[in-house]
């Protein structure tokens, strides 16, 4: 049986093309490696090489042809030993496998349907038991204690990344690690984030549970190749084999006067990527409560912490495993008026303006989503259910935001219940300046949420 | 060959090897070290059957790719897809001097052909590259993202140079488990100008991590040479500035290979911290499959086929060993059928079912 020769595509975008030249002629002898012919596609000409040893039989498109439609069969080889006389031309052009052909696609393609809300399970905060011991804080201290329990608790958790064991953390929230779990488990990277990220991001896929922490998030956009690429996709990649369960955490967004390079809220970068979980929590419990649950989940996770909330001091229960739900927003204070919604530092000045507005009469819920990705949409449909106006404060840009999310989930699945357009403050659109008034004008306030807040509600 | 593997002379300015508290961890630091170790006895003696297995496998390899090509030239195969012909020699003499179960591997996108080294079945590689359920990533990866963790074999990376930082937290897992397993991360000539290679190359000697590093050089990055991207040719002196040892082969030679390979993993296996191997390889078809390869000519690669291939070699090693002609015949002809087989697999496998869409993206629900 002759081999058919067939008009080969070149290059990923390929439908048809020139045949060039003819190399061989009917009659010759070729070998694997042999360069039958020369195509030109739309990019370059190529070389055809044979795959197979024989003798050409019949050439079947002339060269200089142009158009030749990729799978039509351009020349037929006898195999060695075959009759070389006996091939001719075959009377039914041959169908071209893959060109058009059924290939077990579902024949509907609108069955597909994203996993519905319902299917995903209603978790809530465990509930704190009566008469539990409740100590004050620092949010420092509270993320320390997290990782700490964990270690304690699993022998494939570690820590790493720059000054985080002999100098205890450059913002002191390793403090004591080393002491503890020795220099194995806390381990001083060089400044490389771009390789400890993708060390951590191996190891994990290794089988331990690696904590990298990032002096600060800006530093990170030297390693956010591996976060995306390497830890956020290979799951999907693998069809479910390889696993990534890192955690990269470290300070996110403003800090105080240390420039542009230096202050930026990654939040909606990274909540923009499937196969990563990113949260950043506001308070000392969500952080610790948070963190733990980071650790034990089986995703890579962005958790992003804030370097102005680090010495702020917070209420905690002192529970033996206090662990939070990922993926659930908070209701950090309850009214019917308008809802603010907003996560990180933003949270601290959502309460500020919700004081302010009461004083105006204007009674305030503030939402803290805790959980960037994956966004509890639920939450802050039924928020809005409940007072039909939005306002979302972020600290970052407004353009691309989680603010600019939270408008889309209203207006596509919340609209009918809007009595005003949602209303985003975000910083100022422009890199933060050094400068102390500059500075000041860039950031958000409670002012600039009270505003707003008036604003929907028609108060202003 | 652009050049020759041994084209160094085997001296240093500090004079030869000495004894092993000179290595990556002393004081007197010796890049060749290593080197001169190999040189001594440069090829693996394989016995008989040995060398039937490294010949079955270089062929299964070339015989596979030869199908892929085909296959993508029928719009079987989509997007990119790089072929591995020339290069077999590398993988197979490399995995076969690794422990099952206990090492890791990890590579580039140029994979598939070393997945087949590694005893994975061909008809679930032929069917991720048509992009089929039945394939080894549910149709969900493609050419370059293949993975098999049951054969520890941590893919296929898409992105120029990341196997390399991953690898190095492969071997960081090995070392903390203290399970004896070593790494192997595969990455090429172009991949070596990477800063984050040096990143790696810096931490993995620093914590002495169980890693030997490996230059696949075929002598072009896409279609730049070698000549024209770097500095420093000599990839297994790219190591000297972090203290990791380096050793040049031949990588068109399975047995200069394999004997490499057990000179620099014994030295890993002690605890030595990293080895960096260079293996001087060429590819004989473009650096992807809509690569024209006209940086070039057709005489070098035709000069490389006719004196170096390792293929070629092998069979004339075999018939030297009195292995008759048809038993190599029969060989071809098993491989020619297995790959037909898994052609014919992977075009008959169903497309993915749609929920797959939406599978993998996480592991837990939230």
């Amino acid at each position: 049986m002759a081999i058919e020769l067939k008009m080969p595509a070149l290059s990923p975008t390929m439908e048809e093309g020139t045949l060039a030249r003819w190399l061989v002629k009917e009659g010759d002898e070729v070998s694997s490696g042999t360069v039958l012919a020369e195509i030109e596609t739309d990019k370059a000409t190529m070389e055809f090489e044979s795959i197979d040893d024989g003798t050409v039989g019949k050439i079947l498109v002339a060269e200089g042809t142009e158009n030749v439609a990729v799978g039509t069969v351009i020349a037929l080889l006898a195999a060695e030993g075959e009759d070389v006389s006996a091939i001719t031309a075959p009377s039914v052009p041959a169908e071209a496998p893959g060109e058009g052909k059924e290939v077990g696609r579902a024949p509907d393609q609108s069955e597909i349907t994203r996993k519905a809300a319902q299917e995903r399970p209603k978790k809530r905060d465990p509930e704190i038991p009566a008469g539990t011991n409740m100590v004050t804080v620092t949010l420092r201290e509270a993320l320390r204690d997290a990782m700490a329990e964990e270690m304690r608790r699993d022998d494939r958790v570690f820590v790493m990344g720059e000054e985080v064991a002999e100098y205890q953390g450059a913002y002191k929230v390793t403090q004591g690690l080393l002491d503890e779990f020795g220099p194995k488990r806390v381990i001083d990277t060089p400044i490389t984030e771009y390789g400890f990220a993708g060390i951590g991001t191996g190891a994990a896929m290794g089988g331990l549970r690696p904590v990298v922490e990032f002096m600060t998030f800006n530093f990170a956009m030297q390693a956010i190749d591996h976060i995306i690429n390497s830890a956020a996709k290979t799951n999907y990649m693998s069809g479910g084999q390889m696993r990534c369960p890192v955690v990269f955490r470290g300070p996110n967004g403003a800090a105080s006067r240390v420039g542009a390079q230096h202050s930026q809220n990654y939040g909606p970068w990274y909540a923009s990527v499937p196969g990563l979980i990113v949260i950043a929590p506001y308070d000392a419990s969500d952080a610790k409560g948070l963190l733990k649950a980071a650790i034990r989940s089986e995703d890579p996770v962005v958790f992003l912490e804030n370097e102005l909330l680090y010495g702020r001091n917070f209420e905690l229960a002192q529970l033996d495993d206090h662990v939070l739900p990922i993926g659930k927003a908070r209701i950090m204070r309850e009214g019917s008026d308008v809802t603010i919604v907003s996560y990180s530092i933003g949270v601290g000045l959502a309460l500020e303006a919700a004081e302010k507005l009461a004083e105006e009469g204007i009674d305030a819920e503030v939402l803290d989503l805790r959980t960037l990705r994956p966004l509890d949409k639920e939450a802050v449909l039924e928020s809005l259910a409940k007072t039909n106006r939005v306002v979302v404060a972020e600290e970052g840009w407004p353009t691309c935001s989680i603010a600019s999310e939270i408008i889309a989930i209203c207006m596509e699945d919340g609209f009918d219940h809007l009595d005003a357009p949602v209303v985003r403050v975000c910083n100022e659109d422009v890199p933060l300046p050094y400068a102390a008034n500059l500075e000041a004008m860039a950031l958000i306030d409670s002012d600039r949420i009270v505003a707003a807040a008036k604003k929907v509600c028609y108060r202003d | 060959m652009a050049k020759a593997a041994t084209s160094d002379s085997g001296t240093t300015a500090s004079g030869p090897a000495r004894d092993s508290s000179d290595q990556a961890g002393g004081d007197n630091f010796e890049l060749r070290s290593l080197q001169d170790s190999f040189e001594s006895e440069k090829r693996y003696t394989a016995s008989q059957d040995e060398l039937i297995g490294f010949y079955k496998q270089m062929l299964l390899i070339r015989r596979f790719e030869e199908k892929a090509g085909q296959l993508y030239g029928l719009g079987l195969i989509g997007g990119f897809c790089h072929l591995y012909i020339g290069q077999e020699a590398v993988a197979v003499g490399l995995q076969s001097a690794l422990q099952e179960g206990k090492d890791s591997v990890i590579t580039g996108y140029r994979d598939h052909g070393h997945m087949l080294a590694y005893g994975i079945d061909p008809k679930v590689i032929m069917a991720e590259l048509t992009g089929r359920q039945a394939g080894i990533s549910h149709g969900k990866g493609g050419s370059m993202h293949m993975f098999s963790t049951e054969h520890a074999f941590y893919g296929g990376h898409g992105i120029v140079g990341a196997q390399v930082s991953l690898g190095a937290g492969l071997a960081f897992a090995h070392k903390y488990r203290d399970d004896g397993g070593i790494c192997l991360a595969y990455f090429g000539d172009g991949a070596a100008n990477q800063g984050q290679v040096y990143e790696s190359f810096n931490m993995a000697s620093l914590w002495q991590l169980p890693i030997v590093f490996v230059v696949e050089n075929n002598q072009y990055a896409m279609g730049t040479s070698v000549k024209r991207s770097s500095a420093e040719t000599e990839f297994y002196r790219r190591g000297t500035a972090f203290r990791i040892p380096g050793i040049a082969v031949n990588g068109m030679d399975v047995l200069e290979v394999r004997r490499a390979a057990e000179v620099a993993f014994a030295h890993v296996r002690e605890g030595n911290g990293p080895v960096l191997l260079e293996l001087n390889t060429y590819r004989y078809r473009g650096h992807s499959m809509s690569d024209p390869a006209k940086y070039r000519t057709r005489e070098e690669v035709q000069g490389v086929r006719e004196t170096s291939d390792p293929i070629e070699r092998a069979k004339a090693e075999l018939a030297g060993m009195g292995v008759d002609e048809e038993t190599l015949k029969q060989i071809d002809k098993d491989i020619r059928a297995a790959v037909a087989e898994a052609a014919d697999f992977a075009e008959k496998s169903p497309e993915p079912d749609a929920s797959e869409l939406y599978t993998d993206v996480l592991v837990e629900s939230y």
